[in-house]
């Protein structure tokens, strides 16, 4: 890490076997991975949320930018939005050269992690496979394959029988009402803990000098200058927070809040292309490996990958209408069960463990909103819908740059705000409605 | 389960129905800026609270309505508007 060295902090106790041998031995706890700090009256920065995204941009503002005067401000606690909760799928076989540029950008970020972190966030890079049950879904992955190889990413489309030599469980007769008839291969997609994401970036930022602040809310964004109400709006600028805690003057804000960012941003006056739909998810009792891939199949609605301890994850569609409330229904469950005996008929007497659910900000083009706004100082990083986990690592990265240098870095310039105004949609549905 | 109030059919499970997104009325195509046009198009309210909202009685009537529903309660309020998707108030 090249933060540790020129901040000149203590580092960090390393997380290895024999630390953990010799603390076991002697009976000694780990200390806290991130300190408790007295809230202050200003920061050079504000980020708000405190997921994978707000502390990723904390950790790379600290670490390519020397910037640590830095809040990262959470209501809850951190990973308590969709962090915590999604079904850890990374991968870049995007549609758009755009997205597939982005998101390979994050699988390499990916792969460095557990060095650069020092935390085991145990990526595993199964392979991703995504079913096509239809000439029109077998066209749109042969699509999806060639910008992928365009674009230097590992991504081809192959056949029944090599989908059953890579995942033997799959039916791939012709018995089922929608029999596979091909999938889009992508051996460097897999999945990453997504726990351990969140407490790397936490632990990274914290040891560069950045505070985390947990149960602070944010009621309003101070502005001056905008064509609205308060200062706030197009050509104003931003001065700071207000939170359940106190004020904060800032000139930096940067809304990464991904379900409630369009209640952020409207504290900025910036409306949003965003709507909010909980997203569900479920999880099996455990048994013995038998799923090697991650397996998505977008005309069943429904994904489905093996954990290390064995349960059986799986996801779908976001619910169909806007909502804030993570209650759970029954109606997923069904629609889940049924779509997973036609692709995995062997399941059927698996238990469901849990199921939970998640707020996703959608977009109407399935990309992300990143970037500057008509208020200077008010940055976003949202529109992470269903598929904003993998993309944590170059987003922290890429809108750290925004910040720090008040430019709009070549990688995020596609996904701007103004493109609604320009009609300059970047549309991922192809790609990103089912398989996140 | 979501039990939608249509004002022809009365409650209805929300799998009976489509979704059609919040009710902003639609500026004149002839006379809207390009920036109208676009604003009318993508951006959204999204509150955590009370929305008009259109809904389509896809297994019913068969017919658009809008009603106001709390997001964060799933609550529904008013007697519901009868009305095209077009033509949603606010
Ligand atoms: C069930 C499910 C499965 C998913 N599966 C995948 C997947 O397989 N792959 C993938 O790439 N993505 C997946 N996603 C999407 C992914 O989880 C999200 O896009 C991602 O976690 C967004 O991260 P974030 O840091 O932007 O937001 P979040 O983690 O949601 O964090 C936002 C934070 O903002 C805080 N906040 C909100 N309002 C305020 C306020 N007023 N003041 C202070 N703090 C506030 C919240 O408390 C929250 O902690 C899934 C999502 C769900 C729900
Ligand atoms: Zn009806």
């Amino acid at each position: 890490m090249r933060g540790n060295g020129r901040l000149g902090r203590k580092r960090p106790p390393k997380y290895s076997a024999a630390a953990l041998a010799w603390k076991g031995l002697r009976g000694q706890s780990w200390p806290r991975v991130w300190r408790d700090c007295d809230l202050k009256r200003s920061y050079d920065a504000v980020v708000i949320g405190g997921g994978v995204h707000g502390l990723a941009t904390a950790y790379y503002l600290a670490r390519n930018h020397g910037m640590t005067d830095v809040a990262v401000l959470d209501k809850a606690y951190l990973g308590s939005g969709g962090s915590g909760r999604n079904t850890a799928i990374v991968r870049s076989n995007y549609l758009t050269p755009e997205g597939v540029a982005f998101y390979d950008r994050s699988v390499h970020l990916y792969e460095q992690m557990a060095v650069e972190l020092n935390i085991n966030v145990m990526f595993s890079q199964r392979g991703h496979l995504t079913l096509a049950h239809s000439d029109a879904s077998l066209r749109t992955m042969h699509w999806r394959a060639e910008v992928n190889k365009l674009g230097g990413v590992n991504s081809s489309v192959i056949g029944p029988d090599e989908i059953k030599k890579e995942c033997p469980s799959l039916d791939t007769s012709d018995h089922p009402r929608y029999p596979i008839q091909g999938a889009l291969y992508h051996p460097p997609g897999g999945v990453v803990r997504h726990d351990a994401v969140v407490w790397g970036y936490a632990r990274a930022a914290d040891h560069m000098g950045v505070e985390m602040h947990q149960k602070t809310e944010v009621t309003d964004i101070l502005c001056e200058g905008g064509d609205g109400p308060d200062g706030k709006g197009a050509g104003g600028r931003v001065t700071g927070v207000r939170t359940n805690r106190g004020d904060i003057s800032t000139p930096i804000v940067i809304n990464c809040t991904a379900g409630w960012a369009s209640l952020i941003s409207t504290m900025a006056g910036v409306r949003l292309p965003i709507t909010t739909h909980p997203l569900q998810a479920a999880v099996t009792e455990p048994v013995k490996m038998f799923l090697p891939t991650v397996v998505v199949s977008g005309s069943l609605h429904v994904y489905v990958s093996q954990t290390d301890r064995g349960e059986l994850v799986f996801g779908a569609s976001v619910d169909p209408y806007a909502n804030y409330s993570v209650r759970g229904s029954l109606e997923f469950t069904e629609g889940l069960a049924g779509h997973v005996l036609e692709l995995m008929p062997g399941v059927s007497r698996m238990r469901i463990l849990r199921q939970w659910s998640g707020l996703c900000d959608m977009t109407p083009d399935y990309s992300p909103v990143m970037g500057h706004t008509p208020v200077e100082g008010f940055l976003v990083d949202v529109g992470w819908g269903t598929y904003g986990f993998k993309a944590a690592p170059v987003s922290g990265e890429q809108i750290a740059e925004a910040a720090a240098t008040g430019t709009t870095p070549k990688l995020i310039e596609a996904f701007a705000l103004s493109r609604f105004d320009d009609g300059e949609l970047v549309g991922e549905k192809g790609a990103a409605s089912v398989g996140h | 389960m979501l039990l939608v109030p249509c004002p022809n059919c009365g409650p209805r499970n929300s799998t009976d129905l489509r979704y059609g997104g919040e009710s902003h009325a639609r500026p004149d195509p002839n006379t809207a800026s390009p920036a109208e046009w676009r604003a009318y198009l993508y951006l959204r309210d999204n509150p955590a609270g009370w929305l008009r909202e259109n809904w389509y009685c896809a297994s019913g009537c068969r017919r658009w309505f809008s009603v106001e529903r709390n997001t964060a309660t799933n609550e529904f309020r008013d007697p519901p508007l009868p009305g095209d998707k077009r033509g949603g108030a606010a």
